[in-house]
């Protein structure tokens, strides 16, 4: 196990290391310095200004700083906002997405196993039909579209509940919402194959043999089984739900992470959009390497590969 | 993955017929109602594509600024935009735009990746082990937050660019395509590793077989091998692979847009119609449900059609 878990994190640093190399030079190969204005500065400013920032050292040493700088924790200042360094924005604005995430996520759990399991258990039957019906249907609902549907339905129409900004409770439930269908919907296909595969096992037949009530063996039979490999999509979920909340925050009009990088995007503002891409990077290789890690725990057989 | 009982029952069942593949395949899929309404709806969505200056009843880009925010009613069928634009016309056009992208995405990723995996599978041993680490690590590379980064690159870099050059070249390619090109090659540069993956498996296990042996006893080059004995053996399951993934590369040009890196306006695009029209949604919710509408149903049709599909050519099914 160890051997493997060392592999697993040396592969994930490797691909921190890339992403960061591509996100810094492909942020670097854009024309036009930070400090270009309508009405040009004086030449003296510039090369103040860029020896303050070290833009005037060769490429492969602003790398390094830049990545001896994240090693710190620190991804520099913003070019917009002058008060703010990326660390700053990160700080203040992750924490919301966070909370609305995992809200989505609970969402998408609660939703899709049960889902997943009634379909397995009544395979073939209407129930089941209707149950992978709606998980086509959430799946192909895109965030952009769903969401404005629930603000028309229960924002504007019924008045339920708040359609922005961000508060308590109420103003959460519409954007999880958004957020969790697809992949409660997810969630649920591949717990219904996962538990069809499973069923046909012959542990279960001994179990069922040697007399247990169904409710046993399928809880605590067949259910433990199929839920292994409904641990591997639950990392690249979270990475979905992470880039997913871009489009969500920015609809619902909720101050988050997601947000300011769409903003960020617009502004061009370059350390900003590396910080918040090497941020999320590093949140989604981490729930994939602790997926990975938690896989080999649940099943042996992984490690060996 | 899927077992699916009933229709291994059913399929043992037909076994004394004759039969081939594609034929049992199509088949299969039309008994699939989904999956059929799925295929209709993409039929008509192409004919719309192709023929949208003929359905549309207005041109796309110009509006008619008496009518701004019009409400939807006999002139207008869906109602008019912020600028006046008929919003009928816009989505008819944007048809084109997604489908477009589904299909050019699909493309170039089809092209790069086919292309990558028979390489690393037929060089075999140390080429494959390092190409295909290579998409190992491109795998752990997050696709979304990659295809924003090259977009943000193409946007910026491209627009300043002199005529003459090879930049230059590129970007007034991408301004006759309305700002589609570079999200053609971001999708494709990002999207091919799965492709890559599935080409290899498939050229590794060919390469095995007999008639591969065969031909190069008969003197065959390399290039003369893949090209006439492994190429046609795998494309069939490739382009399969890829038409199933269309809907992931419609969904990636709608977020471009929406976030303002993917199409250049006016050329309409449903994910820019929607975070044009989000914030005006207590006054005209119109502007932003019908082409969510629009979006939702063609991630319907392509979802249905391609579920339909796999299960259609899963040889799981027949064993």
């Amino acid at each position: 196990m160890f051997p493997y878990i060392i592999r697993r994190i040396f592969w994930a640093v490797i691909i921190l290391l890339i992403l960061s190399l591509v996100t810094f030079t492909l942020m670097h190969m854009i024309p036009g310095g930070p400090f270009d204005r309508e009405k040009k500065l004086p030449s003296e400013i510039i090369a103040n200004l860029e020896a303050y920032y070290h833009l005037d050292e060769p490429f492969w040493k602003q790398y390094l700083n830049y990545l001896g700088g994240i090693l710190h924790f620190d991804l520099g200042p913003s070019f917009t906002s002058r008060s703010r360094t990326v660390n700053d924005i990160i700080r203040q604005q992750a924490p919301i997405s966070a909370q609305l995430g995992l809200f989505a996520f609970f969402i998408a759990v609660a939703l899709g196993i049960p889902l997943g399991i009634l379909g397995a258990l009544k395979q073939n039957t209407p129930i089941d039909y209707t149950c992978m019906w709606l998980a086509i249907l959430g799946v192909s609902l895109p965030n952009m579209a769903l969401g404005p549907f629930l603000i028309w339905i229960f924002g504007l129409k019924l008045g339920w509940l708040p359609i922005a900004r961000w508060g308590g409770i109420s103003h959460m439930i519409l954007p999880a919402i958004t957020l969790g269908t697809a992949y409660s919907a997810i969630i649920a296909r591949l717990t219904r194959a996962s538990m069809l595969q499973v069923i046909r096992e012959d542990y279960i037949r001994t179990a069922r043999a040697k007399g247990l009530s169904e409710r046993v063996v399928m809880l605590h039979h067949a259910l433990k089984n199929a839920l292994i490999p409904v641990t591997t999509v639950l990392g690249p979920i979270f990475a979905i739900i992470i880039t997913g909340s871009m489009i969500v925050e920015q609809i619902f009009a909720i101050p988050g992470i997601g947000k300011y990088f769409v903003t960020s995007v617009t502004n061009r503002d370059y350390p900003v959009i590396m910080g918040i891409t090497l941020f999320f990077g590093a949140l989604i290789v981490t729930a994939n390497l602790v997926v990975d890690i938690t896989y080999g725990f649940l099943d042996p057989r992984i490690r060996y590969e | 993955m899927k077992i699916r009982v009933k229709e291994e029952e059913e399929a043992s069942k037909v076994k004394v017929k004759e039969t081939n593949l594609w034929k049992d395949a199509l088949h299969r899929l039309m008994r699939n109602r989904m999956a059929t309404i799925g295929a209709v709806i993409v039929i008509i969505l192409c004919i719309t594509a192709i023929f949208a200056p003929l359905v549309a009843p207005y041109a796309y880009d110009e509006g008619n600024f008496w009518n701004n925010y019009a409400k939807p009613g006999k002139e207008y069928w869906l109602g008019a935009d912020f600028m006046g634009r008929d919003l009928l016309s816009r989505i008819i056009y944007g048809t084109r735009v997604s489908l477009s992208v589904g299909l050019m995405g699909a493309t170039v990723s089809f092209v790069i990746g086919t292309i990558y995996g028979l390489i690393a599978g037929y060089a075999g041993g140390k080429v494959d082990n390092y190409m295909m680490r290579l998409v190992d690590i491109g795998y752990g590379v997050p696709t979304l937050l990659f295809i924003i980064l090259l977009m943000v690159y193409f946007k910026s870099s491209f627009a300043s660019i002199q005529p003459g050059t090879l930049g230059g070249m590129l970007s007034s390619i991408d301004n006759a395509l309305g700002g589609m090109f570079f999200i053609f090659i971001g999708i494709g540069i990002t999207s091919w590793l799965g492709m890559a993956r599935l080409a290899r498996g498939m050229t590794l296990s060919l390469k095995e077989k007999e008639f591969i042996e065969t031909a190069r006893a008969m003197g065959a080059s390399n290039l003369r091998i893949i090209s006439r004995h492994i190429l046609p053996n795998i494309i069939g399951p490739c382009i399969i692979s890829q038409t199933l993934t269309i809907p992931t590369y419609i969904l990636y040009e709608a977020f471009l847009s929406f976030i303002g890196l993917g199409v250049n306006p006016p050329t309409p695009s449903w994910g820019m119609m929607i975070s044009e029209g989000y914030q005006g949604m207590r006054s005209y919710p119109h502007l932003v449900l019908f082409p969510a509408l629009a979006l939702s149903i063609t991630m319907f049709a392509f979802n249905f059609l391609g579920d339909g599909l796999r299960d259609a050519l899963d040889p799981h099914m027949k064993l």
